[in-house]
């Protein structure tokens, strides 16, 4: 379990996040959602600590992230993977050396146990038998999950996705959802996706977060989206012409 | 602008506390310690081997002219060239040149980096990235430049020999003489002492323009620029405050 608590960021005299407090849940997919601009990644960088809050706390079960020793911190690492919306695998190194990599940093494990498991990681992936191509070599939707394998490699119990699906078809979309979904179900991890597509929401969105101009303007789950009558969350939702069109020709 | 180079000093100051942190795996740090050794090492033979012959060759000719007709012996060329090409010539010029051919290359490495998520990606991870992606270089840069300086000053003189002997400018023996007499070791030290600090200058400098990059591709080309810039007017700057300093 996650917890924001009453978290402000400015940047200059601007106010990105106006006092968000909210609890992302073990075991559960939590999605934050919102428009461009409305502090989605900005409250991600805060609570994987790469972003200090101007105020407020953030809190990994009882180790508060932002009041925390380096020692704490750095164990809290170790339990945290991130895959980010450029996917930022190294280009010089395969995908075994990618997904090896925080094994050979911070394992002791042998060459064999290392393999073994980057082939695990790679298998759960749907990615076997491609160790040793490059990450310019393969699809975008591929790097993805060789991101995913990477930030799965040591077993983290906190699992945040910057805009999984961006640059995605809709097709390959579904597919990484589900593996995320499927991920944190048998790891029973705490999952934190920041996006932006609906199919994501309507499909994985355990515990949702909608932020608008730095707030949280509304919380609930995929099956409260459609029956709310939150305004923000309305306009959110139905901002796609193609959705606009089925419901009026629904009706 | 004092403000901002104050700001930079500063933080600079305290980014080396990061760097000289314990790695958290010495194996991961000797690999890549090797790897920027071979990339600075021998990637760097060719551009110096270019540049120190010509330097030797130019700096003969050029003092063979000056004294022709004087009184000094021919000689005394041979000599003016080894402590021309020891004290001065070989660690400064090359470490100019090198920092315009590895330190423009780390700043654009590491910022590339930055940009591409890897150094928040690593971060995320628990590296410490400051210490991870420039000890590496900065051990690198201290073993191999020194030589690098060494093999400078020996090919300067090469150079010297082979643009002058062999154009009839003087001869062969009295060269030889000239670079065996009124040899003082502690010009040796004072190029070592120097191209140390030059290496750390323009290693310093170039990672932490890259490591601090901020925005798209045309603030990259801008901060690998400044790694060459600030790299080269520091280095003169020191060459001038070890000149001072070690020849008091």
């Amino acid at each position: 379990m996650i917890r924001a608590e009453k978290i402000f960021k400015n940047f200059g005299d601007q106010a990105v996040l106006k006092g968000i407090d909210f609890t992302f849940e073990a075991g559960k997919t939590n999605l934050v959602i919102g428009k461009s601009g409305s502090g989605k990644t900005v409250l991600l960088k805060i609570l994987v600590g790469l972003f200090q809050p101007t105020s407020g706390n953030i809190w990994y079960s009882d180790i508060n992230l932002v009041s925390a020793d380096k020692e704490s911190l750095r164990k809290l690492r170790m339990e945290v993977g991130m895959l980010f919306q450029g996917n930022a695998l190294f280009d010089s190194m395969t995908i075994e050396e990618n997904i090896r990599f925080p094994l050979d940093m911070f394992t002791t494990k042998t060459l064999k146990e290392k393999k073994d498991r980057v082939n695990y990681c790679l298998e759960r992936v749907s990615l076997e038998g491609n160790n040793n191509k490059f990450p310019s070599e393969i699809s975008g939707g591929m790097q993805k999950r060789v991101g995913i394998a990477r930030a799965i490699v040591l077993n983290p119990k906190y699992l945040f996705c910057d805009e999984p699906n961006s640059g995605l078809d809709p097709q390959t979309s579904i597919t990484i959802d589900e593996l995320i979904l499927n991920i944190t179900k048998d790891n029973k991890i705490t999952t934190i996706i920041n996006t932006h597509d609906m199919n994501s929401v309507m499909e994985i969105g355990e515990n949702i977060c909608l932020l608008d101009k730095g707030k949280l303007a509304w919380q609930g789950s995929k099956d409260e989206v459609l029956i709310s009558k939150n305004e923000v969350l309305h306009d959110f939702i139905f901002a796609s012409p193609f959705l606009q069109k089925l419901i009026e020709n629904s009706k | 602008m004092n403000l901002n180079l104050f700001y930079h000093f500063g933080n600079f100051v305290i980014w080396q506390a990061q760097i000289f942190k314990r790695p958290e795996n010495g194996s991961m740090y000797y690999k890549e310690t090797v790897r920027q050794m071979y990339d600075i090492g021998i990637g760097s033979l060719p551009i110096v081997f270019l540049i120190s012959i010509f330097i030797g060759a130019v700096t003969a000719v050029q003092f063979y002219y000056q004294m022709a007709g004087s009184l000094i012996p021919a000689y005394y060329i041979g000599y003016i060239v080894r402590d021309m090409t020891i004290i001065e010539l070989a660690p400064t010029i090359t470490c100019l040149v090198l920092a315009g051919k590895v330190g423009s290359n780390m700043a654009a490495e590491i910022g590339g980096m930055r940009q591409k998520e890897h150094i928040d990606a690593m971060e995320i991870m628990g590296v410490n990235t400051s210490a991870y992606l420039i000890l590496p270089k900065l051990i690198a840069s201290l073993l191999m430049i020194p030589i690098l300086v060494c093999a400078a000053a020996l090919i300067g003189i090469l150079g010297a020999y082979i643009a002058s002997v062999p154009a009839g400018l003087f001869s062969s023996a009295e060269f030889i003489k000239g670079v065996r007499s009124f040899f003082i070791p502690y010009n040796v030290i004072m190029m070592l002492v120097k191209a140390f600090v030059f290496a750390y200058i323009l290693t310093g400098v170039s990672c932490y323009q890259g490591y601090f990059v901020k925005g798209g591709s045309i603030e990259l080309g801008q901060a690998s620029t400044r790694a060459v810039v600030y790299s080269n007017i520091l280095i003169l700057l020191a060459d001038y405050i070890i000149a001072l300093i070690l020849t008091a």
